[in-house]
């Protein structure tokens, strides 16, 4: 995990400090998200100081944003010790890393204090795009490109004059993908219709094909970081997920093109492979218990529980938000009475959570390790207060917008042919307003295992037993 | 006996199998982009003289009467403009005075447009309302806001609904439907009628039969027949 004499590289050490912005702004989502669901039940909440807008803009970026701020620095963190050397332009990196920053900071203080601009092109460049998931003004945009420019070369360069695994080989293919997709996002047009369909290729393509495929190498990192898995057989694996995620992925887009002025034969396609979609995370969700179930007997512990339990929870949680629930409205004969209700939300809170929120924290944790020089990490008390709260709100909290979404389905849609009158009557449905309120209370549960989960992040190396501390000593003499 | 290792465990051909099937979607993907990028592509004030349906058409739609009808023939509901005929068709001859005039040029609905959308980004509308289905869900679907039946009920005491919708985008507080209400964006007079004129025109955009059933009395298909 370390460098040479036990010391960490520069590049692990850009990890932490991406590690650490991305746990704040973990909380700034979810605080800002704790607003916006207070709103939907006492609507005069902070009305006209942080109108519900703002809150969600606030919510949906810094979700966003942290998890590429994660992602960079699991990559940083990976990188130079499957490449086996210091990661090249690692000065650049840092600087990249500040800028990048600053610029979130601006970006979110305009957001807060600002909120809102005349309708011109001006308001596009300088304060919001106000297009959902890519509000960042243009400006800020352009900006995110170089950093990402810089990070990419970085990656390049290192593997180029270091080991090539196939690990390594995935994430830069995927990175290159992901970074260039960025870029489809960033015009302007009258058409509604065309803006949506370009704007899907940032946000599907994102989510639904170059995460995955990015979550796939970092899960297969961790799977031999944790378990001293068989590289051989992970990286088989690895590239099984990538066929079959890009198979699925890509044109899966289609799922999202029924509804926008698009041709009609997006429905088939959409319909057939976003239904293939959930095939790649069963095969992820088989092929890590799989691979724990070999590597258990062998006398060989968990090199990091609290990493293999977030795994775990990743493979669960990703079945589940993204397949299972992704699954259930993603036809178009169903979708097209779910599509703009409570469905999407359900189905991208547990998707988003088990699919990325999960991994990312097992990659930090993976960080937390490092930093301690630690040859093993066990669970802590609070660590397991930690994944138990969050994993067990967010899933509560996924059942309750099903809730709230089966009654506006039926009422608004099914009765009221989606009329405005008949969004209002679904929305104060009593079982409406329950499921929201049971959202709101396991919201706070999520908020209670972020506590922990920092008070654990900060505290858990110092609470390891002692034989990890004595292994480790052994390792530095050595 | 050969002990040649399985191909199903070959890194090589899993390596290869994801190049090419990730190279075949790509490429699938770029084709069909093309094509629907052709059939999205907004219509002209000509197509509209010609009676030539287009799935966005040209902004000067403003001028004309604009409904929403089941097309039996493509099994779900179209947007009907200027009229129908006996087939249940677009006529493209009804007019409709939109702020006091039904005339404007290709060029006027062009900027109405422009600066409406402008402003519905502006304003962050997408982080409550949903436009075309996506966005939030704390408010209602804007779609097809312009024939929603709430205007139809308003318009009579504001001289028509485009007067009502605009009053509203100016101040909603004041006009508040419902206990969540909208704030005030600081929307300006010119604004709010680029944004009443943004949503007419989306409502005449093809959305391949979203909503579905709109505006129908509950609990029957096809109902207002």
């Amino acid at each position: 995990m370390q460098g040479n004499n036990g010391q960490l590289y520069e590049g692990q050490k850009l990890a932490l400090k991406y590690f650490t912005v991305a746990i704040v702004l973990f909380g700034a989502q979810l605080l800002f998200g704790l607003i916006a669901a207070i709103q939907f039940l006492y609507p005069g909440f902070l009305f006209n100081t942080l109108d519900f807008s703002i809150a969600r803009i606030v919510h949906i970026n810094a979700l966003v944003v942290w998890l590429l701020y994660a992602m960079i620095g699991a990559v940083y963190w990976l990188l130079p010790d499957e490449a086996g050397r210091e990661v090249v332009g690692v000065k650049l990196g840092n600087l990249a890393f500040y800028v990048l920053t600053a610029a979130v900071a601006v970006v979110v203080l305009v957001y807060l204090f600002i909120q809102v601009g005349p309708g011109n092109e001006m308001t596009t460049w300088l304060i919001t795009e106000g297009r959902e998931y890519i509000e960042a003004p243009r400006w800020a945009d352009i900006g995110i490109v170089v950093v990402v420019l810089i990070f990419l070369y970085n990656v390049y360069a290192t593997v180029m004059s270091g080991k090539k695994t196939g690990i390594l080989a995935v994430l830069m293919a995927d990175l290159i993908a992901l970074a260039g997709l960025y870029l489809a996002g960033m015009f302007y047009t009258d058409n509604i219709s065309v803006d949506q369909f370009w704007w899907w290729w940032v946000v599907h393509l994102w989510v639904e094909a170059t995460w995955e495929v990015y979550v796939a190498a970092v899960g297969g990192y961790i799977l031999i970081k944790t378990l001293n898995a068989n590289r051989k057989v992970v990286e088989m694996w690895l590239w099984i997920e990538v066929a079959m995620m890009f198979g699925s992925g890509i044109l899966g887009l289609g799922h999202h093109y029924f509804w926008i002025g698009t041709p009609e034969y997006w429905w088939e396609i959409g319909a057939l492979f976003s239904a293939l979609e959930p095939v790649p995370l069963v095969g992820l969700f088989v092929h890590v218990l799989y691979d724990w179930g070999k590597e258990r007997g062998k006398g060989n512990t968990i090199k990091n529980v609290p990493a293999f339990a977030w795994l775990t929870v990743e493979t669960f949680g990703n079945f589940l938000g993204a397949g299972v629930w992704g699954f259930m409205h993603t036809l178009p004969q169903i979708n097209l009475y779910t599509h703009g209700t409570q469905w999407p939300a359900a189905h991208g809170h547990l998707a988003f959570f088990g699919a990325y929120v999960a991994i990312m924290i097992a990659a930090i944790y993976l960080g937390v390790q490092g930093k301690a020089g630690l040859k093993e990490l066990k669970m802590t008390k609070a660590g397991w207060w930690a994944i138990t709260l969050i994993t067990v709100g967010v899933l509560l909290m996924t059942v309750s917008l099903t809730l709230s979404a089966y009654v506006q389905t039926m009422v608004e849609r099914g009765m009221y042919g989606g009329t405005w009158e008949g969004y209002f009557v679904a929305q104060a449905n009593q079982w409406f307003v329950q499921g929201l309120g049971w959202r709101l209370a396991t919201g706070l549960m999520v908020i209670a295992g972020y506590v922990f989960l920092v008070y654990d992040l900060l505290t858990c190396t110092k609470k390891q037993p002692a034989e990890v501390y004595e292994a480790s000593g052994a390792a530095a003499a050595a | 006996m050969d002990n040649k290792p399985s191909v199903w465990t070959s890194n090589r051909f899993w390596r290869r199998s994801a190049t090419w099937v990730t190279g075949v979607s790509a490429v699938l993907l770029i084709l069909l982009t093309f094509d629907s990028m052709a059939q999205m592509q907004m219509g002209t004030a000509q197509d509209i003289k010609n009676k030539v349906d287009k799935r966005i058409p040209s902004p000067v739609v403003i001028n004309y009467k604009i409904d929403y009808q089941l097309n039996r023939k493509r099994g779900h509901e179209v947007p009907i403009i200027g009229g129908m005929d006996a087939n249940g068709n677009s006529k493209y001859e009804e007019k409709e005075k939109f702020f006091g005039r039904d005339d404007y040029s290709e060029k006027e609905a062009r900027a109405l447009i422009h600066k409406g959308k402008l402003t519905i980004q502006a304003k962050n509308c997408m982080d409550c309302h949903t436009l075309l289905g996506n966005g939030a869900y704390y408010a209602p679907d804007l779609t097809k806001a312009w024939l929603d039946p709430t205007w139809e009920t308003l318009a009579p005491a504001y001289g028509g609904k485009e007067y009502a919708m605009a009053k509203f985008l100016q101040n909603p507080p004041a006009m508040a439907m419902h206990e969540r209400k909208m704030p005030n964006l600081g929307i300006t007079k010119d604004e709010a009628k680029a944004v009443v004129a943004y949503l007419k025109f989306m409502s005449a955009i093809d959305t391949n039969g979203f909503p579905r059933n709109f505006g129908k009395i509950k609990g029957a298909v096809d109902a207002r027949k």
